[in-house]
């Protein structure tokens, strides 16, 4: 490519990489968010357009990729349940995490099988987009399997699990020092792949449900590192910068998620949160007393309120309450109840995963707050309606400094003057801890599925 | 490392910072929509699988060249229709006024 003509496709790549950056800017606000994810696929139908000017010969490898790929992928897409959103994007990440790989151990085949030498900046950028690639494909998968409820959400751990690991990471890395010295590099770059596909699944498998939104946000930054590589190893412009684009933005994503839960990146990876705390928490769990009251107390109490906040976490999507949500709140809005959720960075399996579930639902998203915003409002609020959310609201965060999650950023629920507390049953949470809330005096506890719950508080609301 | 490796490794680095201070910029409440934005992005790869699968002397063969290209398709196509589907649903207060008698 350096040479003093340049190949007209250059220019195209280059317009499809301003538009990827010009699209993603636009996404920085509501308003202009679609438009922007518009620019992005513009640039995408111009960069794709652009390859296909290059010599294609397999026409029909080609085509009948993208046809299968564009038809289940569009099909998938449209079909998915807004609450099964983050499954759905952790399986197209995993595609794009496999693709890269695919491009990579192409690109090296097709070069050893001409006869050439790779130089060692080719063999070296050719080994970390397969691995990384890899890794991000299984780890994805797994993700998926977890999130779909396929296999536990609960972390997996055995004993040594960390040795096994750090032994199958230490045989990649000699493979692929074996790929970079040149030695042997159709079966080392095989070695590789195939420990890093084992290494992809083995760090996903303790990763628990609620540590979701970082694990997702990391894999999803690996696809995009891995796609900047293969642009390294085909020595394409548009695939370095929209590459590098995604692995900032899952970096980011992921630090802003880890610190959100107070915890190192570290220490979501390696410390099977979860596992360990269950046995702390299960022993204490029944002690303490907690009201539990009726649909019909709850809707008097809402009804008869000034300012009701709203905290959503898992339990609500996974009872799919988001519409009964909103309808109970236009019910007490035309009562004169002012109603605001309380959005905490990680509520739900991925960043921002309340909100889409509320917009689904038809919630303005003027009405959502960021936990920084909402926390001072607490105090004036006559009720804080829980629904489905637990360790986000502990206030055993702020006070108990021997608690798992001491230190972690939460929402002040417990200074609203009554909280309603939405919950199937008297478990402990995702991470297994006890929520000292449930036992305030302040605090009532109305159990059953969020769903029924809510359609029978609004009932009541309505019967007033 | 090569003159040729130099000026890439730049595009990239620069283009890491772009996109540092790009997303910094994006509220929480568009995070999910972001991260699948960015997800198909990524799908970009597709250049990659084309230009692997469709030219001359595919090292893969054309069965595992289909299914390199399904795969970098299903994360373009799917990642853009899930992120419309997403953003669509954003809505201020004022296109839901509180008449909804319908």
């Amino acid at each position: 490519m350096i040479a003093d003509t340049v190949n007209p496709v250059e220019y195209v790549y280059l317009v499809a990489g301003i538009l990827f950056i010009v699209g993603l800017r636009l996404l920085g606000s509501p308003k202009t968010a679609r438009f922007g994810n518009r620019i992005s696929a513009l640039g995408m139908v111009g960069a794709v357009g652009g390859v296909l000017t290059q010599g294609i010969v397999a026409w029909w490898v080609v085509i009948v990729g993208i046809a299968i790929g564009a038809a289940i992928g569009i099909s998938a897409a449209r079909s998915v349940k807004m609450t099964a959103m983050p499954q759905m994007v952790a399986i197209f990440n995993g595609c794009g995490g496999g693709a890269a790989a695919l491009v990579a151990t192409g690109e090296l085949l097709k070069r050893i099988g001409a006869g050439e030498t790779l130089s060692v900046d080719q063999s070296l950028t050719t080994i970390l987009s397969a691995v990384i690639g890899a890794i991000s494909f299984s780890g994805s998968i797994i993700a998926y399997l977890k999130l779909q409820e396929v296999m536990t959400g609960r972390p997996i751990v055995y004993v040594g699990q960390q040795v096994v690991n750090g032994l199958i990471l230490i045989v990649m890395l000699v493979a692929a020092g074996y790929v970079i010295a040149g030695q042997d590099q159709v079966t080392a770059l095989y070695v590789a792949l195939g420990t890093a596909l084992a290494l992809g699944i083995l760090f996903t498998l303790p990763i628990g449900g609620a540590d979701m939104p970082v694990i997702i946000s990391l894999l999803n930054s690996f696809t995009g590192l891995a796609a900047a590589l293969t642009g390294f190893v085909l020595n394409n412009n548009v695939l370095i910068i929209s590459g590098a684009l995604v692995g900032a933005s899952g970096t980011l994503l992921t630090v802003l998620m880890s610190r959100a839960m107070n915890r190192s990146l570290t220490n979501v990876l390696f410390g099977a949160f979860g596992s360990v705390k269950a046995s702390s928490g299960a022993k204490s769990e029944s002690t303490g007393t907690v009201r539990s009251v009726s649909a019909d107390d709850v809707g008097t109490m809402l009804a008869y309120a000034n300012a009701v906040i709203v905290v959503p976490g898992y339990g609500m999507a996974v009872a799919q309450a988001q519409h009964a949500v909103r309808e109970l709140a236009e019910n007490l809005e035309k009562r004169g109840v002012a109603v605001k959720y309380a959005i905490h960075p990680v509520a739900g399996r991925m960043p921002g995963h309340m909100n889409v579930l509320l917009a689904e639902a038809n919630v303005p998203y003027d009405a959502l707050y960021d936990m920084e915003d909402i926390n001072p409002e607490f105090e004036r609020t006559d009720v804080a309606l829980v629904i489905g959310a637990n360790d986000v609201t502990n206030p055993a965060a702020r006070t108990d400094t021997s608690s798992p999650i001491y230190g972690m950023p939460i929402l002040n629920v417990d200074k609203a003057a009554n909280v309603v507390v939405l919950k199937r049953s008297m478990n402990p949470g995702f991470a297994g801890i006890d929520n000292p809330l449930y036992e305030d005096p302040k605090t009532v506890m109305l159990f059953g599925d969020a769903k029924k719950s809510i359609e029978a508080v609004n009932a009541a609301v309505k019967a007033l | 490392m090569s003159e040729h490796l130099l000026t890439e490794l730049t595009i990239f680095i620069l283009a890491v910072f772009v996109g540092f201070e790009v997303i910094s910029k994006v509220p929480t409440t568009l995070h999910t929509p972001l991260m699948s934005a960015t997800n198909a992005i990524h799908g970009i790869v597709l250049v990659g699988a084309i230009l692997i699968a469709g030219t001359q002397g595919n090292p893969l063969g054309p069965l595992l060249g289909i299914v390199l290209v399904v795969l970098a398709s299903l994360n373009v196509f799917g990642g853009y229709t899930v992120t419309e589907r997403m953003l669509e649903m954003f809505k201020p207060r004022a296109t839901t006024p509180k008449k909804t008698d319908a």
